[in-house]
């Protein structure tokens, strides 16, 4: 049983919300304050920007944070470097400062003609100090540039949204600016939803034995990473491509290496069940 | 300008400042609370918490400001079971109604107010019927005009009134402040991943006498040299009182440390266990075997300075037990220090050590209490939970 229609996740992808989720997005955007979005990894914090963006129609503009990045870097990169290797050889146009000025993604998001969604990824990943350099900069939505005497201010505000996973605490300051929203781990009957959202035709029989494994899995003591929405549904995918009987899932559960990642858990399984 | 409410919470543990108040002031003159209770319930929730681990101190000032407000009745129970899983399609049915209802776009306030009026009047479904009541109503986006296209409500009961939610406490294994249990476990366990070994900016730095040579043996023509700063490893010792009620937080204490060294957030972790203080001997399993004794002096020699220490335990014992010298029946003498004694030779030897106490900070002076009060003075003392995890850490680091 063969089903290619599902490898879009961009485009028509559809989001199942709470309402309490959607009321505390439109809160953000009415008030013109960024939206702070935490939660267990794999509940859909950056799916949702998509979906918003997509639902706004308006452009989205994601900004990956790594543990390396610096605020400065979401603003603009003056070129240092290269300004003084091409000078070496006397390239032409080394006086031309912009030239070497990169604007990061902030930058491109103020810039941009139209209004644009903002997403900052995983913000809790860098600096503790990176929020609290951002806030001048997002309170007042413009920043400098010192090296060409520019100041590069937002036509339009856009809507900033920034996801946490809560793996280190964010400064205070920072917090106060933000609309705050926690997503929930899914019950039963959204996860259905969601789950129903991502597959055009979907066995009723592997789905509820599939659910059930999953939320029996969660359960057992022991496991260092529980399984999520998102090793779910690939889970899913996965028994319904390789057409498992569904009455063999719970008994045999076949590829819980996508559900469960580590070695010790999956040996943990194997204890409980088999 | 709801200010008992304000108070209430800060009262709770909850520090809301002015700016947030006057933000969410303008909220409700921007009619996000969708003339609701449980919208006005969400909307200050969304504006004033801003940790999970705040949402049932939240929840409990809520539930205190407003348990005697009068609420309407809730829209009745299978008519829910019916919302929730309406017609097919969605889009032309609230299109279809629109236009029925000669509301412009946008209008879903009023659709809520007309739905909740429909609903109160009629018993009974009516779908299809002339009548239809629709589910996006419950939305009510003003003319901002968010329409959610391809966004579907999600299929939890969607109109708990804010009082059940609020009440039901949802969030009270997320707090912070309770004594460290299994269930604040992943919390415990995700804080001390912050004071991790790893230097944040463990990248390379320019080595600027480096790229002088470099550039200068090149002929002038810039050649840029890294190097690597040195990362610093935290090694910690971890002494736990054992035995009677201190053995459930020892066994939790101890997984959340050694689950924590496996994930190499601590480069070096030992255990030690002893019984109410710190004599002649520690033990390296928590049930005091004599076998596995280990003479403390051994321990103080074999530890350096830079060691960080962490004693867990409640403190709570005999005074005499302090400040007395012990029989050792075995070889019938005196042991030669007290316990007072020993305690004092860690705290010169170890600068960077704290006591955490799952027993909250005496308010008398009792019996028992004495040694706890006494105790406190000497060592920096925190709470065992989450919150008094993070302060004492904070202060192992920074000495």
């Amino acid at each position: 049983m063969f089903n290619t229609t599902e490898n879009s996740f961009r485009g028509d992808t559809k989001y199942v919300a709470s309402e309490a989720l959607l009321s505390t997005v439109n809160i953000a955007m009415t008030l013109e304050k960024p939206l702070l979005i935490k939660g267990e990894p794999g509940t859909g914090k950056t799916m949702l920007a998509d979906a918003i963006a997509h639902s706004l129609g308006k452009p989205l503009i994601i900004w990956n944070i790594k543990s390396t990045t610096k605020a400065q870097d979401g603003l603009y990169v003056y070129d240092v470097v290269q300004r003084l290797y091409d000078s070496q050889f006397g390239t032409h146009g080394v006086d031309d400062i912009a030239s070497y000025i990169k604007l990061g993604k902030l930058g491109e998001a103020f810039t941009s003609e139209e209004q644009v969604v903002l997403l900052i990824d995983e913000i809790d990943k860098a600096d503790l100090e990176f929020p609290n350099d951002l806030l001048w900069e997002l309170d007042q939505m413009e920043f400098s540039i010192p090296e060409t005497k520019e100041t590069i201010r937002a036509k339009h505000r856009p809507i900033v949204i920034i996801t946490s996973n809560a793996e280190k605490e964010l400064p205070d300051a920072f917090l106060r600016r933000c609309i705050f929203h926690y997503i929930d781990f899914p019950d039963r009957q959204q996860m259905e939803d969601t789950i129903r959202v991502h597959f055009d035709r979907l066995d009723d029989q592997l789905l509820a034995q599939a659910m059930e494994t999953f939320y029996m899995i969660r359960k057992i003591r022991g496991i260092d990473k529980k399984p999520s929405t998102s090793e779910l549904i690939d889970w899913i995918r996965a028994l319904s491509v390789s057409g498992v009987d569904p009455a063999d899932i719970k008994a045999a559960i076949p590829f819980a290496g996508v559900l469960l990642k580590k070695d010790k858990d999956l040996q943990i399984l194997d204890k409980t069940v088999r | 300008m709801f200010l008992n409410f304000f108070y209430g919470l800060r009262e709770n543990g909850l520090d809301v400042s002015v700016s947030e108040w006057m933000t969410l002031m303008e909220g409700l003159e921007k009619g996000l609370h969708r003339s609701s209770f449980s919208g006005f319930y969400q909307l200050s929730r969304a504006i004033v918490v801003k940790r999970e681990s705040e949402f049932d101190k939240f929840d409990l000032a809520f539930a205190k400001t407003f348990k005697d407000v009068p609420f309407e009745g809730p829209v009745p129970d299978e008519v829910m079971e019916w919302l929730s899983h309406p017609k097919e399609d969605l889009r032309a049915d609230l299109e279809e109604l629109m236009r029925r209802t000669g509301g412009h776009a946008g209008s879903f306030e009023e659709l809520l107010r007309k739905m909740e009026e429909t609903l109160r009047q009629q018993d009974g479904e009516h779908n299809g019927g002339s009548r239809w009541v629709g589910t996006q109503g419950t939305t009510g986006y003003g003319n901002s005009g968010w329409y959610p296209n391809g966004i579907r409500i999600g299929g939890e009961s969607m109109h708990r009134t804010a009082m059940s939610v609020a009440t039901e406490r949802k969030y009270r294994d997320f707090r912070t402040d309770k004594t460290l249990d299994t269930r604040q476990y992943q919390m415990a366990f995700r804080k001390l991943r912050n004071f991790s070994t790893q230097d944040p900016s463990a990248e390379k730095v320019l080595d600027i006498d480096g790229t002088i040579e470099d550039t200068g043996n090149n002929a002038g023509r810039l050649k840029l040299r890294y190097k690597n700063p040195r990362k610093n490893a935290v090694k910690l010792l971890l002494l736990m009182d054992s035995g009677g009620s201190m053995d459930w937080y020892s066994q939790v204490c101890s997984m959340l440390f050694s689950a924590a060294t496996k994930s190499n957030y601590f480069k070096e972790l030992h255990t030690y266990y002893f019984h109410n203080c710190i004599y002649t001997n520690l033990y390296e399993t928590p049930e005091l075997y004599g076998r596995s004794s280990v003479p403390t002096e051994w321990v103080l020699n074999n530890y350096g300075s830079e060691y960080k220490v962490i004693i867990v335990g409640d403190a709570a014992m005999n005074p005499h037990e302090l400040v007395e010298r012990r029989y050792d029946w075995r070889n019938r003498s005196y042991d030669e220090l007290t316990g007072l004694d020993w305690l004092y030779r860690f705290i010169e030897h170890y600068p960077y050590m704290i006591w955490l106490n799952p027993e909250p900070y005496p308010e008398y002076v009792t019996y028992w209490s004495r040694t706890h009060l006494q105790l406190a003075q000497i060592f920096r003392m925190y709470d065992l939970s989450v919150d008094g995890l993070d302060k004492g850490i904070k202060a192992l680091m920074n000495r």
